[in-house]
């Protein structure tokens, strides 16, 4: 058969746009001319191959991490595996972005390690991760505002730049082929997400769904392996809910992202997730398949408060 | 005809005597370097010279055929205005075989109607949603080919066999030209013939379900020609591609018209982002029908509303001097208006004007046309005030879209203008419009009853009444079947009056209703869009568009406008009632056809007994209509409605 959507490494698609633009950063760059290219195709082979499905990939021991007399973090150790879609749960308060935060590197916990690929992390600062391929979405979109959506993502490229202040400020060379590079990253993504229509427009002018969406964005420009996403869905409409959920499967379907999900939503969690682990005042209380959790006593216990 | 020939001369004896592969090929060998198409993708216009435009087709044709399209085979698309639309389409033609588009909101049934009468067997879809409806249709087809392969995964299995994406179509014919590219080239051109069927094209159907016209190359690139004649477009011509890809008038831009002239076709990124598109390419020429005219003409008319004092000043100040420059150009005695009115409506023009045209991606326009249906004289009079030529055309897909348009310099609001060069017009007995030319179709497919109906003595019935006035100019009054008959026997064309309503900002869409009645009601529905932000203004609460239609402001509102075009009706012409609708006219509910219709068979069946109510004088009733949601699902909606007596108060 000539016409199967498998091996994506011969797509007449793929040189067409530019062949490295997934590794475009971490990997050897296309030169001028390759990236120089005036017509493009939808990519075809949009089923990126993920080597070393299911083997644990992130993971944390012990962690414990207080804010003064407040336990958030009490013993608690995870494990992510490649490829899956994992959903953390929890009534307010229970840890959950505390979890995140430690993971990406906003907080450092006082005890317990956290490791990426077998190595440890813990000490690392959040720049430093997000190169590893870290990415994380925030409960309230921390994005600057006043930016239009094309900036808002392409800031999050912002570790890789190339080249120094100066040759930034004289717009030299490298800066500018790297301003080129960064675009059309950020501009695969908005087409992705479907985001083409917001794209020069303030972030804060947006209704929240689109910012969420722009907030995802953002961390998936990053071509990260895990992607851990605070509350992607609160406070939306059930369409923009709906919306979401479509770009993540998507996300997860098309690159194999590893995913952490942090949600309220029950019904979305089970719908979605492979797994999930369910968190009470700052231990897990539940690790395990979502149709179980439903089932358990100490989450049922956990949300109708005990 | 022998391949080497038609590369120097792509056709036959005259120059429409020709195929689109034919003056493809001819226009790649001519000028391969020059930008035949741009597509906006990750956010920059790239360009498809003619080389590659030619060479995709190939591709294209390389492909199908391996997929086992032949000669007299059916190819259909559902997809938004792209690349790979013309290129599939192209690619068939080379083939040999005829295509058929499907409007792309059509819901399942619908494009299983038109996917099982022309006996499609190869669909091209635009994305997943298209590709649900043809899968949920019910008709099997052996190939779809998804053009935009994003969310397919529920679909792995079939993808490689059932489906492929248009990507990989790409990939095989490319290698299969590596193999066996100029000889196969060579072959099929050769096989053409410019008599041949090249296309399906569904008439509107306002009357009944679409009927399917069977349209040559012959006559596609006849009607091109012949406008070509009227209104030569230069090749450095921008167009922008943004209407419905099965609508004729679109096939005749972007496949015919641009294979016969050369100009540079600008298809939008998504269609949402259609209008700044739109606006950054600000085209040399566009084909509208009258409510994408509307639609602009509204949005200027509401942002001048909200602008602030001083521009609404100097808008205001401008499109008075144009207005009247306009009028006696085009109304009062035809002639160019006097001196200090063309240096006043140029200071305008320069002063106020321009920057509105800038706003709307108008500034560069130098022929607009409408046609597919009737545009208020309104809205004919506005353009041609803030400095758009607007020119009307009238054609049917029969004819392959054109048949009549206004010349340059004889532009008038009251007709439809001049038969194009080729085309005869004659008014039967009974006021029937009758057309003959070269681009006539050869008839309905699979339907040789409607066929035989449709044509009388060799002239093609177009079912529209009209008259010619001396100086050969068409007017045309309305469809036969749509003219109301009052009680007393009055006839009425109430397509003319719904277009005096429309131009009002405030009102979206108007029915008049009145057949075997002693008098004339309307159905109204408000433009939720500006009418929102005229409550808004206003500061009067709502929370959707059925809350707002039936707010007592809005009805007053509506009253008034209502009023202030009775005013400039006869007697037995105006409105004495109206109902605003808690929904809009929909073509899922079949109110509708897919290019923004109405069909007033099915309007009046389904409000009949809001229309009985309104005929005994009851203030208010209680509505109840089946909506049809996207998913096919269908749920009844009953709200009270509210019937305005306009004289009243």
């Amino acid at each position: 058969m000539y016409y199967t959507l498998n091996p994506p490494a011969t797509n007449f698609n793929e040189h067409l746009i530019n062949p490295n633009w997934v590794h475009l950063v971490p990997h050897p760059q296309p030169s001028m001319e390759e990236a120089k290219v005036d017509m493009v195709w939808d990519k075809s082979s949009l089923y990126k191959r993920v080597w070393g499905m299911g083997e644990r990939i992130l993971w944390a021991e012990g962690l414990h991490l207080s804010f003064g007399g407040v336990r958030a973090l009490d013993g608690v150790s995870i494990v992510i595996r490649k490829g899956e879609l994992v959903g953390l749960i929890g009534p307010n308060g229970a840890g959950k972005t505390s979890l995140l935060n430690v993971i990406s590197g906003i907080y450092r916990p006082e005890r317990g390690r956290v490791y990426f690929k077998g190595k440890d992390i813990t000490g690392m600062p959040p720049h430093e991760r997000v190169k590893l391929g870290i990415a994380r979405t925030f409960q309230h979109g921390e994005m600057f505002h006043g930016m239009t959506v094309l900036e808002a993502i392409m800031l999050r490229l912002h570790p890789w730049h190339r080249g120094s202040i100066i040759e930034a400020a004289l717009w030299g060379f490298r800066a500018k082929r790297w301003e080129v590079e960064a675009r059309e990253r950020a501009e695969h993504i908005i087409d992705l997400l479907e985001l083409q229509e917001y794209r020069h427009r303030p972030v804060g002018s947006l209704p929240p769904g689109i910012q969420k969406k722009v907030d995802l964005a953002a961390a998936l420009v990053q071509d990260p392996e895990v992607i851990l996403m605070d509350e992607p869905m609160a406070g939306l409409s059930r369409e923009e809910k709906e919306d979401i959920i479509r770009a993540i499967i998507e996300v997860r379907e098309t690159r194999g992202t590893t995913m952490v999900l942090v949600e309220h939503d029950l019904e979305v969690v089970s719908d979605i997730c492979d797994r999930v682990i369910v968190m009470d005042r700052g231990r897990v209380i539940f690790d395990g398949h979502p149709e179980d959790a439903v089932r358990d006593e100490a989450v049922i216990t956990a949300y109708i408060g005990g | 005809m022998k391949a080497e020939d038609f590369l120097e001369r792509p056709w036959e004896e005259v120059e429409y005597e020709s195929t689109f592969p034919w003056l493809l090929a001819w226009r790649a060998r001519k000028k391969p370097g020059d930008v035949a198409f741009r597509w906006k993708r990750y956010g920059i216009w790239r360009r498809y010279t003619w080389k590659d435009y030619y060479e995709r087709v190939v591709y294209a044709a390389l492909a199908l055929e391996e997929m086992g399209l032949g000669i007299g085979d059916t190819a259909a698309f559902i997809t938004f205005n792209r690349p790979a639309w013309v290129i599939y389409e192209v690619g068939a033609h080379l083939l040999g075989a005829k295509t058929v588009g499907i409007y792309r909101d059509s819901l399942s049934d619908e494009v299983g109607y038109v996917l099982d009468r022309s006996d499609a067997s190869i669909v091209l879809v635009e994305g997943q949603e298209q590709l649900d409806r043809v899968l949920d249709s019910g008709v099997d087809v052996e190939k779809i080919i998804v053009d935009e392969a994003k969310g397919l995964h529920q679909y792995r299995d079939m993808i490689g066999k059932k489906i492929v994406t248009f990507g990989d179509l790409m990939e095989l014919g490319r290698k299969l030209a590596v193999k066996r590219g100029e000889g196969f080239v060579r072959r099929k051109l050769e096989d053409l013939e410019p008599d041949m069927v090249c296309g399906l094209f569904t008439t509107s159907g306002t009357t009944g379900p679409p009927k399917l016209a069977m349209l040559s190359f012959k006559s596609m690139l006849a009607m091109a020609y012949q406008l070509n004649q009227v209104d030569p477009v230069e090749e450095d011509w921008e167009y922008v591609s943004f209407l419905p890809t099965a609508w004729i008038g679109e096939q005749m831009m972007s496949i015919s018209l641009h294979l016969l002239a050369g100009f540079r076709v600008n298809f939008p990124e998504t269609p949402w982002t259609m209008w700044s598109d739109f606006r950054e390419i600000a085209p040399h020429f566009l084909f509208s029908p009258p409510r994408v005219w509307e639609r602009i003409a509204k949005d200027i008319m509401a942002r001048v509303e909200d602008a602030d004092l001083i521009k609404r000043l100097a808008f205001k100040i401008a499109y008075a001097i144009g207005m009247e420059a306009a009028k006696r150009r085009l109304v009062k005695g035809r002639s160019k208006p006097p001196l200090p009115w063309r240096a006043l409506a140029y200071i305008a023009y320069w002063l106020a004007l321009r920057a509105v045209l800038d706003k709307t991606g108008l500034k560069r326009v130098r022929r607009a046309y409408t046609g597919g249906a009737m545009i208020g004289e309104d809205y004919v009079l506005f353009y041609h005030a803030i400095g758009v030529n607007l020119k009307q055309i009238y054609g049917q897909t029969e004819v392959a879209g054109i048949a009549v348009v206004h010349p340059d310099d004889d532009v008038r609001p009251d007709t439809v203008g001049k038969p194009l060069p080729l085309t005869e017009v004659k008014i039967a007995e009974d006021g029937e419009i009758l057309l003959r030319s070269p681009a006539v179709m050869k008839g309905y497919y699979g339907n040789e009853e409607a066929t035989k109906k449709a044509f009388k003595d060799g002239w093609l019935r177009t079912g529209d009444v009209g008259v010619l006035t001396d100086d050969g100019h068409l007017k045309v009054l309305d469809r036969a079947k749509e003219l109301i008959k009052l009680a007393d026997g009055t006839v009425v064309a109430p397509q003319v009056i719904q277009n005096k309503l429309k131009f009002s900002p405030y009102i979206g869409e108007a029915a008049i209703i009145g057949s075997g009645k002693p008098y004339l009601v309307a159905l109204l529905n408000i433009d939720f869009e500006i009418v929102s932000r005229w409550a808004e203004r206003r500061r009067i609460t709502f929370t959707s568009y059925s809350d707002l239609s039936q707010k007592p402001e809005v009805l007053q509102l509506l009253k008034r406008e209502v009023r202030k075009v009775n005013s400039r009706l006869s007697e037995k012409e105006r409105i004495k009632k109206f109902a605003s609708l808690f929904k809009e006219f929909h073509p899922d509910d079949g109110e509708m056809t897919r290019t923004r219709k109405l069909r007033r068979a099915v309007i009046e069946r389904r409000y009949a007994g809001l229309i009985e109510a309104m005929y005994r004088g009851e203030r208010e009733y209680e509505l109840t209509v089946p909506m049809k949601l996207e998913d096919g699902r269908i749920v009844e909606v009953t709200k009270r409605v509210s019937i305005v007596d306009v004289d009243e108060g």
